[in-house]
């Protein structure tokens, strides 16, 4: 039983110390699971994370999920799982209930104005990272450059292009090795 | 029924957002056109909320999101909804990792969806910096082209984006206070 209650409140002391989650978390974990634990390897940790990079969801909880089931089945992915998420829900409600209660003042509106920019630049940043892995031919630019677009000038829902760019893909990738 | 919509509509985002926390940010958008749960701007508070708290970016979203559309009821919909995929893929995967790894059609896939992925992600970027940067109202025609463009907006991202620059490791929350002090004392909103 010890296991399971340590599954989460490890996670949750995860969760509710890492500020922008997925790689702020990488090195937290292989502290509090590699070294002071043994739940797992570095090595797995690297594996979780790359696939926790490529699959759908949030890095932070897919990593969570695998240690979780590697050590106690869907039990521990689940356990782990909602402890790395409940810090986030109880912070995240107290603020945005104390927001509402402000957003009437003058000044908390002219600062959200001015945190806006600030978020403009965040996002142009976090692109600009992104890009350097995820563009890596003249076909993935041409991804890039062709769903930017669309999304930005049609109204399309994200998941049209997300199925569309996984079939261009496989055909593409597929298609190569089938002419070799 | 809001709290089964806030269930779906926040488990279809944990299905198709991938590469973590500013992944969910085009589903937002969509969300809260679709919906009319929230605008564009809200969305953009949300993040820069989500951005100075502890915990993953896209849970921060989802709670966020759902306390403001239909209170704690609404966060705790939104959070199962957005977590419940990764939990289902990831067993699924855990139980089959080598063979995942090596297959040619789930990688095929990925080589596609990265890019397309980044390419959303700086879609929605660039409705937020036309947002806050132009006021497109105020067009006057080309030969008075300047008048549609937020000059104190404008000043105020070069100056956090050089910041952003020169202090690589500076946490993101210290830009956004940046964002916030200027906001309140330039009067940003007008208000």
């Amino acid at each position: 039983m010890k296991i399971y209650w340590e599954l989460f409140s490890v996670f949750f002391r995860m969760g509710a110390i890492t500020f922008g989650g997925g790689y702020a978390m990488l090195p937290i974990l292989q502290r509090e699971v590699v070294d002071a634990r043994g739940w797992c390897t570095n090595e797995e940790l690297t594996d979780y994370y790359a696939i926790g990079q490529c699959t759908p969801g949030i890095i932070a909880v897919n990593t969570a999920t695998f240690i979780g089931f590697k050590l106690k089945g869907v039990a521990g992915a689940l356990l782990a799982t909602y402890g790395v998420v409940a810090p986030s829900f109880v912070i995240i409600v107290i603020i945005a209930a104390l927001l509402q209660n402000f957003a009437e003042y003058a000044v908390v509106q002219n600062a959200f104005a001015g945190i806006r920019v600030a978020v403009a630049v965040l996002i142009f940043n976090a692109v600009c990272k992104l890009y350097k892995t995820s563009v890596i031919d003249k076909l993935t630019l041409a991804v890039f450059i062709a769903v930017g677009l669309l999304a930005y000038f049609l109204d399309v829902s994200p998941v049209l292009f997300v199925v569309a760019a996984a079939a261009a893909g496989i055909a593409v990738r597929v298609g190569k090795e089938a002419r070799k | 029924m809001i709290y089964l919509q806030l269930f779906w509509e926040f488990f279809q985002t944990g299905l198709f957002a991938v590469g973590g926390g500013l992944a969910t940010l085009p589903f937002l958008y969509d969300m809260g056109e679709r919906t009319g749960w929230f605008t564009a701007h809200q969305v953009a508070d949300m993040l820069a909320v989500s951005e100075s708290t502890p915990g993953p970016i896209g849970i921060n979203m989802a709670v966020y999101t759902g306390y403001t559309t239909a209170g704690i009821w609404g966060s705790l919909c939104a959070i199962v909804g957005i977590v419940t995929p990764s939990i289902i893929v990831i067993v699924i995967i855990a139980a089959f990792l080598r063979a995942f790894r090596d297959n040619r059609y789930v990688n095929g896939a990925f080589y596609g969806i990265r890019p397309a992925s980044t390419g959303l992600i700086a879609a929605a970027g660039l409705g937020v910096a036309v947002g806050v940067l132009l006021h497109l109202d105020a067009w006057e025609g080309w030969d008075r082209f300047w008048t549609v463009l937020d000059w104190k907006a404008a000043l105020l991202a070069a100056a956090v984006y050089l910041v952003s620059v020169k202090f690589k490791k500076l946490h993101p929350a210290f830009l956004i206070l940046i964002g916030a002090v200027a906001g309140a004392v330039f009067r940003f909103a007008g208000a």
